[in-house]
């Protein structure tokens, strides 16, 4: 009995042994420096991918107008607010005329009293005209009397200079009356011009647009260029989008485009690159396109956050890898491969990617090669693996 | 022969077997302890190791970037790039900040990388890596974020697209990486009402909303609202090149700090963790002692127990040396089964903190040794109270 009850005990404690032994081998092979490291496996695919191009950008006008005088003045009054819809030619916005009224009311009086010099330089001109007309008659006949020596020859000479003094008197008179009406041109031209001005200082819509911004109010003084009403034409929208240099390869004018606005992300809308700008951004690294809806949306607001996503023509098929598997190793760029077993790193040439994350191999790889693709840690050429399903969501 | 040691275990074989697994709870806490630390030293570590540069450049005279401010105008790396010796060179940004994820948030360390640079997360668990330049993000599993996710940095909604793991910062928060120009946004981008009170205030300055100046106002918030700055450039040197000689002419000429690995991991584990990896070694070495003391006592009170027993075996004839063998091999009996219970203890619990812990098995093999030694000497304590005592104590009791 005793001894039965011994032999229990033992061959329970050995059991005890047994199971915290085998729980530490476990524990020694599943944790620490001795574990293999966990893996995903996949097959290299024959596909082909759709490089895509993603950038951000904002809604802008192409054509926007900034609407102010041409010299400084004070702001009389702003006819529109902003948001009215406004033809070519309506009134926005008038400056203060200051003392334009009074000058044309001033050249207005000028001009009559230059008509009425006119008039009086005419009378004069008459006057001359009659006077001289009386001298070259009494000219004549005193010479004709001188001739037959009735009177003196000096009677003679004075009758002659009163006529040529009556010539210059009558030549006198006419370029006055010549002034006096220069002198009414140019009045004129002066008050047609000031009217020109007051023309001016009413701020006119150079072209159909909407109002967006009212930027100064009746009273405020403001330099010449200085805007007073913006406007943009609301057919002109399109999205002015920045893609990363290192990612512009393939922009050009005229792909399709998929534009999801920030307030509607869920319903992107169609469009196209309508002009690629030369210039790019040195400072940021980026290329600017404008890209033009296909439809104007309705609502859209200026200065709206926008994703844009354009999509190139698919390369051709090839070896396919998703970028997971991608790893450098000092200066060459590979993947794990599974060969025979052992975990080689081979080098990789690679070609178009699209925004799934899936690259084309140009060398390197032969489709059904299988590759590492997740891995729980940095690998090398000695790692000891685990391949598994998924790794995700497992922490350790 | 018949071994006594197994006899008595055999007899009170529950005293014996709780008293192991209470020991080994014990070492347990302490070996989880010396892994804190550890995984402390590694998590700065492989800090370093995951950016894969044999070079950071900073700003000049700063510790930068993990272990004190520096910040770099983003073009730096086109003169570094273009130095003697440099294979590749991409500029990062690191950014402590809180994350939103639904209704919770998570303090997580944002990195800014170039795709395709230094910097970039070497491997991941699941997901891809950011293909897009904006709104893409590739997180570590701690901080708890799904593939697929939308979490929310200041201002923009970016897609979870992949997941790493092992990438903390050296404060142990999980890092979320970003493309560089997201990065940059997040860590300069104010909220919305801060930019409103800030345009507010410069167009109440006087001097820079002044009237016959239009457009000055403007060009002074738009030079306010963009930044282009980051945190450090990493340089990866060509193939067998030495980091140190091409780190001197960045710093002479570039007029940059710049350090190399192994400056690097001096500034990080000798200067930045170094007070509370201090703090946990030294908790570590007291718990060390505190262990020792109760496995003696435990071993010295169990033999005491026995006290009775060893009188009767004395009185029977046993030699002493027998005596004294059992009771040490039930010591290094209770200590083997100490450490055993302790090294899978600890393994357990371990995935559980918050941090990682690193159990090195040096670290085992070490407190393997120190159980050992503990336990014998312990039980030398424990065979002179046996060996000393009266045979007359088994009848006269």
């Amino acid at each position: 009995m005793k001894l039965e009850a011994l032999s229990f005990r033992r061959a329970g404690l050995v059991l005890l042994g047994i199971v915290l032994l085998g729980a530490f081998v476990f524990v020694v092979v599943r944790t620490g420096p001795f574990a293999a490291t966990r893996v995903t496996v996949m097959k290299v695919e024959e596909a082909s991918v759709a490089p895509a191009l993603f950038g951000i950008g904002t809604v802008e006008a192409r054509r926007a107008y900034l609407i102010g005088p041409t010299a400084s003045g004070r702001v009389l009054r702003v006819a529109v607010d902003v948001g009215e819809s406004v033809k070519a030619g309506q009134l926005l916005a008038e400056m203060d005329p200051v003392d334009l009224d009074q000058r044309v009311v001033s050249l207005d009086a000028s001009i009559a009293r230059a008509a009425s010099t006119a008039a009086a330089a005419e009378a004069q001109r008459r006057d001359a005209l009659a006077r001289r007309e009386v001298a070259a008659i009494n000219a004549r006949r005193y010479a004709e009397l001188g001739e037959q020596k009735f009177v003196s020859p000096s009677v003679v000479e004075s009758r002659l200079q009163e006529r040529t003094s009556a010539d210059a008197a009558l030549a006198a008179a006419e370029a006055n009356l010549a002034a006096a009406r220069q002198d009414g041109a140019r009045l004129r031209a002066e008050r047609d011009g000031v009217r020109q001005q007051r023309q001016n200082i009413r701020l006119v819509a150079p072209a159909d647009g909407v109002v967006t911004a009212r930027d100064a109010e009746p009273g405020s003084t403001v330099v010449a260029g200085q805007a007073v009403v913006r406007l943009v034409d609301p057919a002109s929208l399109w999205v002015k989008v920045r893609f990363d240099q290192g990612r512009s390869a393939g922009l050009a004018a005229g792909l399709p485009a998929e534009i999801a606005l920030r307030s509607n992300p869920a319903r992107p809308l169609a469009g196209k690159v309508q002009r690629l700008e030369l210039l790019a951004d040195s400072v940021t690294e980026e290329r600017i396109a404008q890209v033009a809806f296909d439809a104007m949306p309705a609502g859209i607001a200026l200065g709206e956050l926008a994703e844009v996503t354009l999509k190139l023509p698919p390369a051709q098929s090839g070896p396919v890898l998703p970028n997971a598997a991608i790893k450098r190793r000092g200066e060459q760029v590979g993947v794990w491969a599974l060969r025979e077993g052992a975990l080689v790193f081979v080098p990789v040439r690679l070609g178009s990617a699209d925004l799934e994350g899936r690259v084309q191999v140009r060398e390197g790889l032969r489709a059904g090669d299988r590759v590492i693709v997740h891995s729980e840690s940095e690998l090398t050429p000695e790692s000891r693996i685990s391949v598994v399903e998924s790794l995700a969501g497992k922490t350790s | 022969m018949i071994s006594l040691a197994g006899r008595d275990i055999l007899h009170s074989w529950g005293k014996f077997v709780f008293t192991g697994v209470g020991l080994g709870l014990l070492i347990g806490a302490t070996l989880t302890m010396a892994g804190v630390y550890r995984g402390m030293v590694d998590d700065a570590r492989v800090l370093l190791d995951n950016s894969g540069a044999d070079i950071w450049v900073v700003q000049k005279d700063t510790l930068g970037p993990y272990a004190e401010p520096s910040s770099l105008r983003d073009d730096a790396y086109r003169a570094i790039r273009g130095m003697p010796g440099v294979a590749r060179a991409a500029s990062v940004t690191y950014l402590n900040m809180q994350v939103q994820q639904g209704n919770r948030d998570v303090r997580v360390m944002v990195v800014g990388f170039e795709p395709g640079q230094p910097g970039e997360p070497p491997y991941l668990l699941a997901g891809r890596q950011i293909t897009r330049s904006h709104y893409e993000a590739v997180a570590d599993v701690r901080t708890g974020f799904r593939l697929g996710e939308r979490i929310r940095i200041r201002r923009h909604d970016y897609t979870v697209v992949g997941l790493t793991r092992r990438m903390v910062s050296s404060g142990g928060d999980p890092m979320v990486f970003l493309s560089l120009k997201d990065a940059q946004e997040a860590q300069f981008l104010k909220d919305n009402d801060a930019i409103v009170n800030e345009r507010a205030r410069t167009a109440a300055n006087p001097s820079l909303n002044r009237p016959g100046v239009p457009g000055l106002l403007e060009a002074i918030q738009a030079s306010q609202t963009v930044s282009r700055s980051v945190n450090a450039v990493l340089v990866q040197v060509q193939a067998g090149r030495d980091a140190e000689a091409v780190a001197e002419p960045i710093r002479r000429w570039k007029h940059l700090e710049a350090y190399t690995r192994a400056q690097m991991e001096e500034i990080l584990v000798a200067k930045l963790i170094a007070t509370s990896a201090k703090q946990i070694g030294m908790f570590l070495a007291i718990l060390a002692v505190v262990s020792a003391a109760i496995v003696a006592f435990i071993i010295y009170t169990m033999t005491l127990g026995k006290i009775r027993e060893i009188a009767v075996l004395k009185l029977i004839g046993t030699r002493s040396r027998t005596i004294a063998g059992m009771i040490l091999q039930q010591a290094l009996g209770l200590g083997a089964i100490g450490f055993v219970v302790g090294k899978i203890s600890s393994a357990l619990w371990a995935p559980f903190f918050p941090k990682y812990v690193l159990l090195l098995p040096s670290d085992a093999l070490r407190s393997f040794a120190a159980v050992m030694a503990i336990c014998a000497i312990a039980s030398t304590l424990a065979i002179r109270a046996a060996l000393r005592v009266d045979p007359a104590t088994a009848i006269g009791g």
